[in-house]
């Protein structure tokens, strides 16, 4: 016991160090190392075809990984079959047993384990309640609507108690609406049962609602790991800060650094930017200034802003919480900013080929590398 | 009470006959018109031929309506075919002795068959087609021939023989032709395109994502077989089972072939009747217990699935 615990504290929950794999000709997964803490809600996010599904199945014991090596509690597993790994996974298209009833695709697993007939059946009661669909189980899965049919998969997923709960676009298949209430029944399922979680996802929001953790991939490999909100707020790359959220990009040559604050010439800002940034950086390196469109703010005359710049409104997206303007400086670089709606159906204040002046503080924005 | 319950299910259906389109009843009316033409009437003659009594004339039996002499006119209905097959232990012996060969090859068919589906529907897309032409490829000769075939293997100085002296496996010849294993062989033989064909239909529908599940969840590959395999691949081996069990009951070419005198079957009898005996009459009797004979298990079973569904309707 006190091994285990001694053990949670140098060792991360799972290890996969080093791992590609390659269909053909094509890495699928190139070279990612990831380590997963316990008890996190772990999202792999990524476009579509970037190998999540298949990272996701080589955890699960489906894929063989063709380099690389996987540990589970500090376990070597990455040659142990799917039926050997503490390791438990909720289908993209749920593959429920079409000539089970719900609570015999529940107590599957169970059945496996040979856990006695009583102790089963209180454990298929408990899923049942878990996800509220505790009058169901007699049902066979094509009897249930879409919504249901997920509650069962991750019921029959869960039932086992498993350390790790792999989930495989668990909300896909749902309509907005539930799948934004469903987000929310997960974070708390995954709380109370204290199971890691590893969601995958090419939905950033859901991402961000979620997770602990995100691990953003791109073309098999790991763009970043962090934080949502780090994430957001400190995306390390292009790619990473476009993905996630909208932002406005302006490529520059880096002009000057005092202390914190550097100096960035660009063309399309129309000038000089000042961003806060730490890390040493070398003059005239290519380097991109990002800044959130909610993070920019109309300027006025007094204000003490380090980056202004001028343009005018030339579209107007009204989302009904807030408002898009798209605004078109000198160089033809359009500008997204964001303000929320606070007044219903009053005058707007801004109209479209209305000229306005935009600024923010070097704080608010940051500098990209690559 | 029941006049009135029988009359508004009968207005019932007035009213659904009126509410169906023309087309529909042509879509539905074809097999019905089918079964009547070729299978309904057919048997409806074999019945009657079975109840008359047999003649020296053509056609050789008696019609049931006879005039006798002093002008009556005489309904005769011969139940002494009937009473034949079930005195003559002849009969019986070769009802058991086609269950026998039937459910054996059924058996055979299915232990040899489905292992070959299975394979197919889950070789690699291009390789599937060609798989299941080779399946196919023996109905391009003709069955006599293929039968026939047979023979010139299993001889006592055929292919089989020859060969396994050759090897020096035997040094004597094996007596195979003329038993009723020369009847087994064939019979899976000729049958078993019927059985791996539903049974690859079933089979290659089985979303292999189900055993992976099966699999994540703890089941190791035998137990991934006998809890999702089999038991969703049930509706192929039905059918499968049938399609093999009930032509084999009524088979004759392969036991007359390949057998010997102790391969007695129905069909091989029922030819005998016919043909040699020219007893039409208790070849229709037998063809009539025959028929009955394999529908009483077809139809408890169709019986026994619709209650099983009603009850889980129900629940
Ligand atoms: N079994 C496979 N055989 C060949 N290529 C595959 C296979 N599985 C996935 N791929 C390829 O690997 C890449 C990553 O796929 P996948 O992991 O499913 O992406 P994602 O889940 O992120 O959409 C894709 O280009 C896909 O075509
Ligand atoms: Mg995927």
């Amino acid at each position: 016991m006190s091994n285990a615990v001694a053990n949670a504290d140098q060792e991360p929950l799972v290890r996969i160090q080093n791992i590609s794999k390659v269909f053909g000709s094509t890495y699928a997964v190139d070279n990612i190392s990831l380590d997963i803490e316990e008890k996190a809600f772990f999202s792999l996010l990524g476009s579509s075809g970037c190998g999540k599904t298949t990272l996701l199945r080589m955890l699960a014991g489906f894929e063989t990984p063709t380099e690389g090596r996987i540990y589970i509690d500090g376990q070597d597993v990455t040659d142990l079959p799917p039926y050997e790994r503490q390791v438990n996974m909720m289908f993209q298209s749920y593959a429920l047993f079409p000539h089970m009833s719900v609570a015999d695709n529940i107590a599957y697993g169970l059945k496996q384990d040979r856990m006695a007939r009583a102790q089963r059946d209180e454990r298929v009661r408990e899923m049942l309640a878990l996800v509220q669909i505790e009058k169901l189980g007699h049902r066979k899965p094509h009897q249930l609507s879409g919504g249901q049919r997920q509650r069962v998969a991750l019921a029959r997923a869960l039932a086992k108690l498993p350390k790790i709960l792999l989930l495989d676009e668990p909300l896909g298949a749902l309509d907005r609406k539930l799948r934004e209430q469903t987000q929310f029944e997960l974070v708390n399922l995954q709380e109370r049962l204290g199971i890691t979680f590893i969601v995958v996802t090419h939905d950033q929001e859901e991402a961000m609602t979620m997770s602990s953790r995100i691990a953003l991939m791109r073309e098999g490999r790991i763009e970043q790991v962090d934080s949502p909100r780090r994430m957001y707020e400190f995306p390390l790359s292009r790619y990473a800060a476009s993905f996630i959220g909208n932002v406005n990009l302006f490529e520059g040559i880096v002009h000057s650094q005092d202390g914190d604050q550097v100096r960035v010439d660009s063309e399309e800002a129309g000038g000089q930017l000042c961003v806060r940034h730490s890390q040493p950086m070398t003059v005239g390196m290519p380097v991109t200034v990002a800044v959130r469109p909610e993070k920019i703010r109309m300027a006025q005359a007094g204000d003490d802003l380090p980056n202004r710049m001028q343009g005018v409104i030339r579209e107007i997206a009204y989302l009904g919480d807030e408002s898009i303007y798209h605004v078109e400086l000198a160089s033809g670089k359009r500008v997204k900013y964001t303000q929320p709606n606070v007044q219903a159906l009053a005058e707007l204040p801004l109209t479209w080929g209305q000229t306005i002046a935009l600024g923010w503080h070097a704080d608010r924005c940051g500098l990209l590398a690559q | 009470m029941g006049a009135s319950a029988g009359a508004g299910a009968l207005t019932a259906l007035r009213a659904r006959w009126r509410r169906m389109a023309p087309g529909r009843w042509l879509v539905t009316g074809i097999p019905w018109l089918w079964l009547v033409v070729f299978f309904c009437l057919p048997f409806l003659f074999i019945l009657k031929i079975s109840l008359s009594e047999p003649a020296l004339a053509q056609p050789p039996y008696l019609g049931w309506i006879r005039e006798t002499a002093d002008g009556l006119v005489n309904i005769v209905v011969n139940f002494g075919n009937y009473r034949l097959l079930w005195e003559d232990s002849l009969y019986a012996s070769a009802l058991l002795g086609s269950l026998q060969v039937a459910s054996i090859s059924t058996v055979l068919c299915l232990l040899i068959g489905y292992p070959m589906a299975y394979a197919i529907a889950r070789a690699p897309s291009h390789l599937r087609m060609p798989l299941l032409m080779l399946v196919i490829l023996p109905f391009w000769t003709s069955f006599l021939i293929r039968v026939y075939a047979w023979m010139g293997i299993l001889n006592t100085n055929g292919i089989l023989n020859n060969f396994l002296l050759w090897l020096g496996v035997i040094d004597q010849p094996l007596e195979i032709m003329h038993t009723s294993l020369a009847v087994y062989i064939g019979v899976t033989y000729a049958y078993l395109p019927f059985m791996i064909l539903p049974l690859y239909a079933t089979l290659s529908r089985l979303d292999p994502v189900l055993l992976e599940a099966a699999a994540d969840l703890g089941a190791r590959p035998l137990r991934q077989f006998l809890t999702i395999t089999w038991p969703q691949s049930v509706p192929g081996v039905i059918a499968g089972a049938m399609l093999v069990f009930i032509p084999v009951m009524g088979e004759f070419v392969i036991p007359d072939l390949l057998g010997g005198p102790d391969s007695l079957m129905l069909g091989k009898l029922m030819w005998t009747e016919f043909f040699n005996n020219r007893d039409w009459p208790v070849a229709s009797a037998l063809a009539a217990v025959l028929l009955v004979v394999l529908i009483i298990p077809f139809l408890l079973l169709r019986h026994y699935e619709s209650r099983a569904e009603l009850m889980e309707d129900a629940t």
